[in-house]
């Protein structure tokens, strides 16, 4: 049996190796740190999270979080509209979100799934205060000091216990609906007591002093509350038992209590904003896509939708993303192909000629390379449109009559052929430097065995130059499939790519979500591609010089 | 949070007293953001220069990112560092910016000026305050110019010669997006001028439009930015094309083109200022003063010295002068001028809040049929 080997200070060889090599790669980690951390900054995190996005779907709860609540258990099949309490639930959460201006945020969010919400969302918000006057003011007229904020403070601030669940749940929903912090100073509890007798108008009292406290800067104490605190304080009273209650203001609540104030029919109220309150439409809207995470993003991106019943496909005369995505994936391999079979024969001129002459070469090929790209796509227009260069010469030399000048813009023809000749300088440049390293004995030799020109160069040359096309077709397939601006200057209407659609919800729709997921579905493309391109060819086998 | 907190109570006092010692406490730098070109170089000419002249001290310097100001405004908010303090951008975007509480709020009466005879700012405006948010500067229009050596004998007088390709056979070039598109094939299939949003917000409405267009379809030529229609009208490659009434009045005046107007059924959009939401008190200040000083009435009539745009202010109508350079009167190239505007379309801005999305997708789509 033989030892185990000893290092020099007694160890195992095996472990003091292993602790040598884990030192040495510490070291080397250490090294490229700042790059990593800097890749992982500015690279990394900004696109994952504009990737997530794709699934992110907070907006809704956030911003109706009792209207979501109260439409969990409707069946829409079972009762054509939502119950009383939604249509409640829905006035207070948008009376806060109209205050703090995010209902027209979310109008927009929801415009996407359904046409018309944004425009019902904007206006409703204008009437919610019309809807709260019908028991503010009446209120008002019963006693003046309902006017006052001091006399709202002096009921809802604590005196013995304060409810802290309230508190921190009032403070979590304006902290959700205006991302912000809500964690200052309020100079506000509500009082446990008053909590439990009148819990609706408790909550929206706090949530007011909560939001005028820490979004405002200001001191509830001093200021009148909002308008909504009316019904919900006479909803309250509606139910309330008051007889044991002894506490601010109990006289001027009993008087409101036997007055029997009016209250606005939420349903009706809301109806009258607008009769699509009455339809199913917004409330099923709002009820398939109230989860915290969504795949209708997703959905959308391959031309289906979410809908209450279910997944479904857009309608056939909205369906073209798919449509795009097959013609990117295509047109991007033609113009890879056609990329490969015109700079082939130039790296190899390149690569074989003699130095000075393949020094002018290079530079001609580099030249466009630093052209603006702007400048390039311009300058195909003014090649290939019906009164251009090309067309006038064809007409001048009698190939084609006036009449029937060549259509070679704005069409798929006039992409493919500008973006063969914007991208051929990234397959030239990886094929020239692949084959130079390609010894000219070697295609001497096979001839002097007897090949014939042709056999040389497709046993023995070609072989070897095809880690330069695999690299150079990596790189021109990828620029080529995000490519934006060269397709929407000449590619019409049946040459544009599905970026052009991504640029369009970025920065005309606003639709972010939409974006993301169709980005992340043209990352995992490209992916897939890769991977297939390594199972196939071998990733090894790529060389870049 | 605290601190915070004083802070934005002292800045919040130092504004309240600030308007008696204004200079004081506002910023001497703004960055304006504007579309480039003639027209940002009319602003620059009509209120930006003289600003800077009577606040010594002051600078600006102007960002041409209008195109995208939208999407680059909202993922500034997100990060929490904006950087422009008065963006220019078309009435659209000042409602979407407005409905996502990227802008701020304009009480007009309060921060505009008054027109010179005591009129409130908000009825010197009137109807062209389409958002709280949106302080119009020019009216502008979308309409046709056609080669006046290519389409024969008998100009077009109606919008409706683009569908006619009988008798004006050639291409022409629409706008690669539904907006106008739409509405112009419903008013040429038939559909009254007041009935066309109606119809257009029915699915069959769209259909019908998708239907007209679609007889032409193979003769348009679509662009997407302004500069599109004016080349290819001046290099012939098409006989017809709409674009913005600023850019023709250029390629006829200025480059002197065999281009003519064609001033029906032209749809009236408004370009104005909005200012960012979450601006520092300073910065704030500092655009609210540009803002009242750029939006008064004899700054917006000067601005029509340089481009053929209308002013958006009713008392600076009167007040339209000649062009700059070409010394020609610039009254009878503006749109809003009577005898231009016969026939004319207000964009329906709250429609296409809620149709662009639904509506585009199936434009699109039948593009790419």
């Amino acid at each position: 049996m033989a030892e185990a080997m000893l290092a020099a200070d007694g160890t195992s060889l095996k472990r003091s190796l292993a602790r040598a090599l884990r030192r040495q790669k510490l070291r080397a980690l250490m090294l490229i740190a700042p790059l990593l951390i800097f890749v992982l900054i500015t690279f990394i995190v900004p696109i994952g999270s504009m990737l997530f996005r794709s699934v992110e779907n907070e907006m809704v709860g956030n911003t109706l979080p009792y209207t979501v609540e109260a439409l969990a258990d409707w069946d829409a099949d079972e009762s054509p509209l939502p119950p009383e309490d939604a249509f409640q639930a829905m006035f207070f959460d948008m009376f806060l979100a109209a205050e703090a201006k995010r209902h027209t945020r979310l109008g927009t969010r929801l415009n996407y799934e359904t046409t018309g919400l944004s425009s019902l969302f904007r206006q409703s918000g204008r009437q919610l205060d019309d809807v709260a006057d019908i028991s503010y003011e009446p209120l008002e007229d019963l006693d003046e000091a309902w006017d006052e904020g001091e006399t709202w403070y002096a009921l809802m601030n604590t005196r013995e216990v304060a409810d802290d669940a309230l508190m921190a749940q009032q403070r979590a929903r304006v902290a959700a609906l205006t991302d912000n912090e809500t964690n200052g100073e309020v100079n506000f509890a509500p009082d446990a007591e008053v909590a439990v007798l009148l819990p609706l108008a408790a909550r929206e009292y706090t949530a007011w002093a909560v939001y005028v406290a820490t979004q405002d800067g200001r001191d509830p104490a001093t200021r009148d509350p909002w308008e909504a605190v009316a019904p919900a304080l006479l909803l309250d009273l509606q139910t309330a038992d008051l007889s044991g209650y002894s506490g601010p203001e109990a006289d001027k609540l009993r008087t409101a209590q036997a007055a029997n104030l009016p209250v606005a029919n939420f349903v009706d109220a809301f109806v009258d904003m607008d009769e699509d309150w009455g339809t199913q439409t917004p409330w099923e809207t709002i009820q398939t896509h109230s989860s915290t995470y969504t795949g209708g993003y997703f959905l959308n991106a391959v031309d289906a939708q979410k809908t209450a019943d279910g997944v479904a496909w857009q309608p056939e005369n909205k369906q073209i993303l798919i449509t795009l995505f097959v013609r990117t994936i295509w047109m991007s391999l033609l113009i890879m192909g056609s990329c490969i079979l015109l700079g082939y024969p130039i790296a190899w001129l390149l690569a074989n000629l003699p130095m000075r002459k393949a020094n002018l070469l290079l530079i001609l090929v580099l030249l466009p390379f630093w052209t603006s790209l702007l400048v390039r796509t311009s300058a195909w227009k003014v090649m290939l449109q019906q009164q251009g260069v090309i067309n006038d010469v064809l007409v001048w030399i009698g190939l084609v009559a006036d009449d029937g000048r060549l259509i070679m813009i704005n069409n798929q023809f006039g992409t493919i052929v500008s973006m063969t000749h914007i991208l051929l300088p990234f397959m030239i440049l990886p094929m020239y430097s692949v084959m130079q390293t390609i010894q000219p004995s070697y295609l001497r030799a096979a001839k002097s065995l007897g090949a014939t020109n042709w056999t040389a160069f497709w046993r023995v040359y070609f072989p070897q130059s095809v880690p330069g096309i695999g690299a150079g077709s990596i790189l021109v397939f990828i620029l080529a499939i995000g490519y934006y601006i060269t397709p929407e200057i000449v590619g019409g209407t049946k040459g544009v790519f599905i970026s052009n659609r991504i640029a369009y919800h970025i920065s005309s729709s606003l639709n972010w979500g939409l974006a993301a997921a169709l980005g992340t579905i043209l990352l995992a493309a490209v992916l897939v591609l890769y991977w297939a391109y390594d199972k196939i060819v071998g990733i090894d086998n790529v060389k870049l010089g | 949070m605290k601190l915070t907190k004083t802070l934005l109570a002292t800045t919040a006092l130092t504004v309240a007293t600030g308007t008696a010692f204004a200079d004081g406490h506002m910023a001497s730098d703004m960055t304006l953001v504007s579309w480039g070109g003639a027209y940002q170089s009319s602003q620059q000419n009509a209120y930006v220069a003289p600003y800077l002249e009577n606040n010594a001290g002051v600078t600006a310097v102007w960002d041409e990112s209008s195109a995208e100001a939208v999407a680059k405004l909202r993922a500034m908010n997100e990060a929490g560092n904006v950087t422009w303090d008065v963006v220019d951008v078309v009435a659209a975007d000042a409602i979407r910016l407005c409905d996502e509480g990227l802008a701020l709020e304009i009480d007009a009466d309060e921060q505009l000026a008054a027109a010179p005879d005591g009129t409130s700012a908000s009825d010197d405006f009137g109807d062209l305050l389409v958002s709280d948010c949106f302080i119009p500067q020019i009216v502008y229009s979308t309409t046709f110019g056609y080669r006046t050596d290519l389409v024969g004998d008998t100009a077009p007088t109606s919008v409706c010669a683009v569908f006619d390709t009988e008798a004006y056979p050639g291409k022409r070039s629409l706008e690669k997006r539904p907006i106008n598109n739409m509405e112009w094939a419903l008013l040429c299939d038939g559909v009254a001028k007041d009935d066309v949003y109606d119809v257009l917000g029915t699915p069959e409405g769209q259909d019908q439009a998708l239907a007209k267009l679609d007889t032409i379809k193979d003769d348009v030529i679509w662009w997407s930015a302004g500069a599109d229609t004016p080349q290819l009208l001046a290099d012939g490659e098409v006989i017809m094309g709409s674009t913005y009434n600023g850019r023709l009045f250029a390629a006829i005046e200025e480059q002197k083109q065999p281009i003519g107007m064609l001033w029906d059924a032209q749809v009236f959009d408004l370009d104005g200022w909005i200012i960012p939401a979450g601006l520092s008190p300073e910065r704030e200040a500092r655009a609210l003063d540009f803002i009242k000083f750029a939006t008064d009435t004899q700054r917006l009539a000067d601005q029509a010295k340089y481009i053929s745009y209308g002013p958006a202010r009713a008392s600076s109508a009167p007040l339209v002068g000649q062009h700059a350079t070409l010394g020609i009167d610039m009254a009878p190239h503006m749109p809003t001028d009577p005898d231009n505007s016969q026939n004319t379309f207000l964009y329906n801005y709250e429609f296409w809040a809620d149709y662009r999305d639904d509506i585009d997708a199936k434009f699109q789509a039948w593009l790419a049929q």
